[in-house]
């Protein structure tokens, strides 16, 4: 039997800012259902990585793959990047994305925010994306905040509504770009259970995080980068129980 | 015949040229807010070539005395076959002045806006169109009002240039009753009263504005 298709498919990924390459030929493929967590030392380039899959970065080269279909636009070998933003969009919308410092619509009640882009984007009945951002709030624990803005909420609270305005898209994966560092330490850990059951109802996650226990703990898989490359890509027991490369040793130790 | 009793016999011209003020700024405000934001959007989404004509007319405007702009648009105009009546010559005047200051104003809002909350539209799937409808112009309005409101308290001060070229506005009108009566003190007085009057109302828009900002923002 064929493997299915990966939820993200990466071929060949290069980065560069001002001609300095922050991405080398990067190749990964994440499958459907996984949690992968990226790790490495900062200025690695895991960051900019997660933000070249739903193009929020748009990669000198190479490709990214959503469920087999290509993210943005064609580049040439020039390098030249055409983007059809209409198909962007649409791939966009199937990818969520929950950002390090929240970056909750700070015009919207936290409601407003859960519904926003399901109304907008997917032109979802407001009814019944109601109902649904209501029971995801509940799930994080969140229903008793609906109506009040992002303001006046906790650095954890903020988060678990990012969460939440993620889920509501009923994303086919979801970004996490370091979620619990801008957090103080006591809520870093509601905001990653809700990750922890996300994992555990089998949403595709894609986290860069530095929080280990949670990486080893949580993700399938551990994709270790250094110097704008991929060094090393295993199941996350694995990897912390005897990282293979030299340098992963050292960033662990 | 005493101050009083001239204000009181003028009082239903007064009112009216109250009203004609408030007409003329409220006629400005919404013509110019629609244009001002579209020249803001257009300033901050077209290419160098584009941007740099947009601002070379947008500073030309603000350089321009108000009174010589509306000069030119009632008596310039017709020699190049454009006729305007008083009235609509004084809006035209008005809105296009006000909506060169408001551009700036509009433009300062955009590139205050969180970086993230765009980013988030744009990772979200929204369009451009979107984003601008959704996140950055809420956000811009409710951030620029006191600017706004101190720009549309200038456009009101500025009408009354507009009885120069005949408009029939608040000054116009005080002008007419102290002509027609011999004694400027009062009528003067009395359109004094009435512009501070209006723009302590629209101070006062403002300040509600501001209450609801903050108690969403915080």
């Amino acid at each position: 039997m064929a493997d299915p298709i990966p939820a993200i498919s990466v071929k060949r990924l290069c980065k560069e800012f001002d001609g300095h390459e922050v991405l080398r030929d990067i190749d990964l493929d994440i499958p459907a259902g996984t949690t992968t967590c990226i790790l490495g030392p900062s200025g690695s380039g895991k960051s900019t990585f997660l933000r070249c899959l739903n193009w929020l970065e748009i990669p000198s080269s190479g490709a990214v793959f959503l469920d087999g279909r290509r993210v943005g636009g064609e580049t040439n070998a020039a390098g030249k990047v055409t983007v059809n933003r209409r198909e962007l969009a649409e791939t966009r919308a199937k990818i969520g994305m929950v950002f390090q410092h929240f970056a909750l619509w700070r015009h919207l009640t936290v409601l407003q925010n859960v519904t926003e882009a399901p109304i907008q984007v997917l032109k979802r009945p407001r009814q019944d994306v109601e109902t649904q951002a209501m029971a995801i709030l509940e799930q994080v624990g969140l229903a008793d905040k609906a109506h009040v803005y992002p303001h006046a909420l906790s650095g954890g609270q903020k988060q678990r509504v990012a969460i939440s305005r993620a889920l509501a898209m009923k994303p086919k994966v979801i970004l996490f770009d370091e979620p619990t560092s801008a957090l103080d330490p006591e809520m870093v850990g509601e905001v990653l259970a809700v990750m922890r059951s996300l994992a555990k109802g089998g949403m595709t996650q894609v986290i860069v995080t530095h929080e280990m226990a949670f990486a080893r703990d949580v993700s399938d898989t551990v994709v270790f980068m250094d110097g704008g490359q991929i060094r090393e890509v295993a199941p996350a027991k694995e990897f912390f129980a005897a990282p293979k490369t030299e340098r992963a040793r050292r960033f662990l130790s | 015949m005493n101050g009083v009793s001239i204000l009181w016999e003028s009082r239903e011209l007064f009112l009216q040229g109250a009203l004609d003020t408030l007409t003329l700024v409220l006629g400005c405000l919404v013509l110019s807010l629609p244009l001002s934001i579209l020249g803001a959007v257009l300033m901050n989404e077209s290419g160098p070539s584009l941007k740099r004509a947009l601002r070379e007319l947008f500073d030309f405007l603000r350089c321009v005395p108000f009174l010589l702009l509306a000069y030119v648009i009632y008596y310039g105009l017709p020699e190049l076959g454009v006729r305007l009546p008083p009235w609509w010559a004084g809006l035209v005047s008005l809105t296009l002045y006000n909506a060169a200051y408001l551009v700036e104003i509009f433009r300062a809002a955009f590139n205050g806006i969180d970086r993230d909350n765009i980013e988030a539209a744009q990772a979200f799937g929204f369009s451009r169109l979107q984003t601008y409808r959704r996140v950055i112009l809420p956000q811009a309005v409710i951030t620029a009002a006191p600017l706004i409101g101190n720009q549309t308290i200038t456009a009101m001060r500025d009408s009354a240039f507009l009885m120069i070229i005949t408009v029939q506005e608040l000054t116009f009108t005080a002008n007419f009753v102290s002509a027609n009566h011999f004694s400027p003190f009062a009528p003067f007085a009395m359109a004094v009263g009435l512009y501070w009057l209006m723009s302590v109302s629209i101070e006062w828009v403002v300040g509600r504005m501001g209450i609801i900002r903050r108690s969403r923002y915080g």
